[in-house]
Formats: C-alpha cells, structure tokens, sequence
C-alpha cells in the first residue's frame, strides 16, 4: 500500500497531488529544486527534500538526483506529474530497480508510445484509423496510392522539408500532372524523386480521448478538444470536443479504448486524434502515457479524481469504475495562465507576483501554485495556474469563464490573461467547434 | 510544511456562496500560516491568497549573480531584456553571435537569453563597437543586468 508518496514534479501539478494524497491519507513528499523550496507546494507538502539546483537538467530531468532524494525520504512511491521524466522509459525503470512504484503505466506501454513513427506502427496493429498514406517511388504507386487515401490529397518530398515540394490535389484528373510536378520538384530540391502521399486534412481539430485502464481491462472518460493551439501548444481544452456526431464521438472514444486494451494498459493516458471538422473522420496521432495538463476539465463534467485514479491503480487495485458508471454533465473549459506576454510575441515574463486575484465561486475551479508574492523563476516552463470552468451547457460554461476573466487580476509579471480575454469574445469560439487555424484568425486586442 | 491544507478548493467555493447571500464585500482570514482575502468583483468574487507574511517575497530564487549595472561613461550598455541564462553562442561549441572588437547594429543580435525553455535573442540596441562583454557564457543574470559594452559609432 502507498503511504509515502514522493512527488517529482513542481508548480501545480505538484500541489494538485498533493491534495489527492493527502486526501487519501497518503504522506506527500515534495522533491523540490532549491528555486521551488520557498514555493506553495513546498509548505503544503507534509515533507519536502531537495532534489538539486535550479535549472531543471541538474534537478527535475535528472533521474539519479530523483531517485535518491526518493530514496533517502523512504518512499514507497513516485507520481512524476506530467513533463519533465514522466514518459521517460529508462526513468520508470530505475524507479522500479529501487524497489518504488512508479505512478504510471508499464515501461513496454511507455516505449511503444515513444516516438510517433512506433505510435503510428502500434495504433494500426490496434486496428486504429490513421492519416491514409505512404510512399511512392514512381508515377504508378503514387496513383494507386492517392486512389487508396481518397482526395484532397498531400504530395510531399520524401527527402523534404519547409513546404518544399508540397501539392494539394483535389481531383483525380489533375492527380497525374500534379505527380509529375511534385517528383521534378522533389529531385530539383533534393535530389531525390520519391514523394509521399497523404490525406490532405484542410480543416483538422485536436480531439483527445481519457481513458484508465488496470492491465486488464480499460474505460474512457470521454473527449477533450484542444484545437486552440499556438505553435503546437495548447492554450484552451474543453470537454466534451463540442459539436461533433454522437456515432463519431462513440467511435472515437471506442478506438481509444482498443488501444488501451491492445496495450494491456495500466494508468491514466490520452489518445489523441485528428479529426476533420467537416466530414469528423478521424486518425490517431499518438498516446500520452502520463496525467495531462487538461485533465481538470474532464474531471469537472465526471465528477472522477483522475490522480486518485492513477494511485489505486498504481498500487495494485483493479478499476473499481465501470463505462456506465461514468456519466458525463455538463460542459467544462479550461485555460491556461501562463507568464508570458501576448503583446510581445509571447515574451516570457519571470518575476514577482505582486498582486495576484484569481476567480472563485459556482462553477469556477483554479489549478495554481500562485500566491501573492508569489515567483515565477526564470527556469521552468511559463504556466502560473489553470482556470477551470464549469457549466450545465457549453453557452453557460463560455459566459461563466468571461466573467472569471474579469475577475482575475495578476500584477508584476505579464500574463495571457488578456489572451483569453480576446478568445472568449471571438464569435468562432462562441460558436464552438473551431479547429486548429483558429488562434492565425485571432485578432490582437 | 503544515499538518493540513489551509482550506480546499470546495470550502474557499462555499464561503463565496455564503458571501453572495450577504452584504459583505469582503473578507479578510489572516492565520499564522496564510492569509486569505476575498473580496467582490463586479458580479463575481475574487481569492488572493498571501503566504506568512514577510517572507513571501522570495527574490534570492529569481536573482543568483549580482551584475554591476554600472557603464563606464562614453558607452553604451546592453542590457538583459529580461530574466535567465546569457549564452554567447546559439549553441554549445558555436562560435560566439559577437566578441570584443566587432561591430555591431542596433538590430545585430549579441547573444540570447534562455528563460522558461525558451531561447530569446538580445538585441545590440545601438550602432558600435563592442569592447568589454562582461557576463561569462551561461551565466544567470537578472533583467537590466549589463552584458556588454559598446563604443557608439
């Protein structure tokens, strides 16, 4: 049984463990670096011991530092949170070495979900849809391939990069010049003629799916849709992914759950799919094998605490939730405060705190590690805290969260506040279902 | 380290419930580990939350090396735009973006800071002649340190 939980992580997420766990009677240790020992969640941790310095190559990333500083508290387990070692492999590994049970899924879950190429090779094995395509070293392959994907198609240089021999295709009968093009291209730029041949998703939406699973048998939790991104990053979740066909959601959550299955997965993880916003076919882009980010919203509308999850499971017990005793209500968005600024170019802003409100009340939920007063340290990744909300419809979860905006006020360092200020009066996000272009089409202030 | 969370998320939710069916406006718990101020804002309520106070300001954790912010008259100094590593190469065994000697334009980049793993150039700010770098390659320093110095042109 887990009595002493070491947590290797910092900022909020470690303050969120740290509640579940003391909640369940476990005793938190908090492994902090010496720019995190005066922090939050190192007065709310019942121990804390240094893992290393500051930078986060010498202490966080570090495995021998975190095993020992896990070691020397006696703890009879490690919840990595997510970021930093919590999909390492070899980390999860000397976890186990120490005779300490890593919160997570097994070490062969965490390799087969190490690249996106293996992802890729796994999720077909699992009988998952993903992006049709392939390569093609003559003209005639290149057909058949494009006749098998279906149109609009992507032609891309195998040995290319940066746009560089890229052709949109719409129709079959512009397919045979188009090839020809792209494979002159290709060996012009290249000097080499093969190209790839793809689906073109001109309209794609960043659709999730949580499930858990104990190694024997796996549930989901439902959609998350996280299509608000600026350069791969995600900046607004909500679920459940809004507007999108009751049979395609099911089929969605079921691939999800295949491939948990197919996995003999043990924990909390993520699939993650791009679905096309107008025909809601969808691909299977990878898996996450630890506690997301945006595991708050999911949790708003289930009513499940997904780290209470994560521990039972890690501690031995087998799922004690079934599919049907997961009834989702509501609709719930999060986002994300992080200390950068948006006026300029998403300059990071380190410092003080010097003032800091966040919302409270009815449907409002803060994830965060900030106080007043509080450090942003100039060494970690920018996120300050999460602002969860919760309505009995998206329209009423959208109005709650332009309220908590007005409400929220932090000083002394700059924050995307201002951001999502802006996204939540954007008609498109109002509308609901917007997909991965939206934040190009936001305009500033 | 405490033996209890100071009050959980649900408690701070139910006293903003309370506090809707009041008039107050706010209200102020002051313990010796926290303080807690609530207080409505516009239709809604707003938490700030402050740590013993005092001590909460923990600025040695922002700032490990002190830089003389001092420039010697007739310079120019380049200062950090912000908070992080100062790197004088785009990455480890490059050569330096500038070094001692060379001239330089407001727009010419002189090195980059790496703050939230995020790699921000820094920018010369004037037209010159470099003639002193004064922080070693990553080094932490503090927004407006000095990293160089230029003769203006």
């Amino acid at each position: 049984m887990i009595r002493r939980l070491f947590i290797a992580n910092r900022g909020e997420i470690a303050f969120r463990v740290i509640r579940t766990a003391r909640r369940l009677g476990m005793t938190s240790i908090l492994g902090a670096s010496e720019a995190d020992l005066s922090g939050w969640p190192a007065r709310e941790a019942d121990e804390v011991v240094c893992v290393g310095p500051s930078p986060s190559p010498q202490s966080y990333l570090s495995v021998e530092a975190v095993i020992a500083a896990a070691k020397a508290a006696r703890a009879d387990a490690i919840h990595p949170g997510y970021g930093f070692l919590s999909e390492n492999a070899a980390f999860a590994r000397a976890v186990a070495a120490a005779g300490i049970i890593f919160v997570g899924p097994e070490v062969s879950s965490l390799e087969a979900m190490g690249d996106k190429l293996m992802a890729r090779k796994v999720g077909i094995e699992a009988g998952l849809p993903v992006v049709p395509g392939g390569e093609a070293t003559d003209k005639a392959q290149a057909l058949e391939r494009a006749t098998a994907t279906g149109f609009p198609v992507l032609l891309k240089a195998v040995s290319g990069g940066g746009g560089k021999g890229m052709k949109r295709v719409d129709r079959v009968e512009d397919l045979e010049a188009s090839i020809d093009m792209a494979m002159a291209e290709a060996q012009a730029s290249f000097g080499d003629p093969r190209i790839y041949v793809e689906r073109f998703i001109a309209s794609g939406r960043h659709v999730e799916v949580q499930v858990l699973g104990d190694g024997e048998t796996a549930i989901h939790l439902g959609t998350r849709d996280c299509s608000i991104q600026r350069r791969f990053q995600k900046l607004v979740e909500e679920a459940p992914a809004p507007m999108i066909p009751d049979d395609k959601r099911a089929a969605i959550e079921t691939a999800a759950v295949n491939l948990a299955r197919h996995l003999n997965y043990r924990g909390a993880g993520t699939v993650e799919f791009l679905v096309d916003a107008e025909t809601f076919d969808f691909f299977f882009l990878e898996m996450n094998a630890r506690i997301q980010v945006e595991h708050p919203v999911t949790e708003e509308i289930t009513g499940v605490d997904l780290v209470e999850q994560q521990l039972l499971i890690a501690d031995g017990n087998r799922l004690t939730l079934t599919q049907d005793m997961v009834q989702a209500n509501g609709h719930a968005i999060e986002v994300r405060i992080n200390a950068e600024s948006w006026a300029d170019d998403f300059r990071p802003s380190p410092g003080i705190a010097t003032h800091v409100a966040w919302p409270m009340g009815a449907g409002v939920r803060v994830d965060t590690h900030m106080p007043r007063g509080g450090v942003v340290p100039p060494f970690y990744d920018s996120l300050v805290g999460k602002l969860i909300v919760r309505g009995a419809t998206r329209d009423e979860a959208v109005s709650r969260l332009a309220a908590a905006l007005d409400v929220l006020n932090i000083e002394g360092i700059s924050t995307t506040a201002d951001l999502h200020r802006a996204i939540v009066r954007d008609p498109r996000f109002q509308a609901g279902g917007v997909d991965t272009r939206f934040f190009e089409g936001l305009t500033h202030g | 380290m405490s033996v209890e969370l100071p009050l959980s998320p649900e408690d701070v939710n139910e006293i903003a419930t309370i506090l809707d069916g009041s008039s107050y406006d706010r209200l102020d718990i002051r313990t010796s580990r926290f303080r807690l101020r609530v207080e409505r804002s516009g239709e809604g309520w707003s938490q700030g939350w402050s740590l013993d106070e005092g001590t909460e300001v923990a600025v040695a954790a922002v700032v490990n090396v002190n830089i003389a912010a001092v420039v010697p008259e007739g310079l120019e100094g380049v200062a950090a735009p912000l908070p992080g590593t100062f790197y004088h190469a785009p990455q480890p065994g490059a050569p330096p973006f500038v070094a001692v000697g060379d001239i330089v334009g407001p727009e010419s980049v002189i090195g980059i800071i790496e703050t939230m793993k995020l790699m921000n150039p820094v920018h010369a700010g004037c037209a010159g002649r470099v003639v002193d770098v004064c922080v070693d390659n990553a080094t932490m320093v503090d927004s407006g340190a000095i990293l160089m110095h230029i003769q203006p042109a």
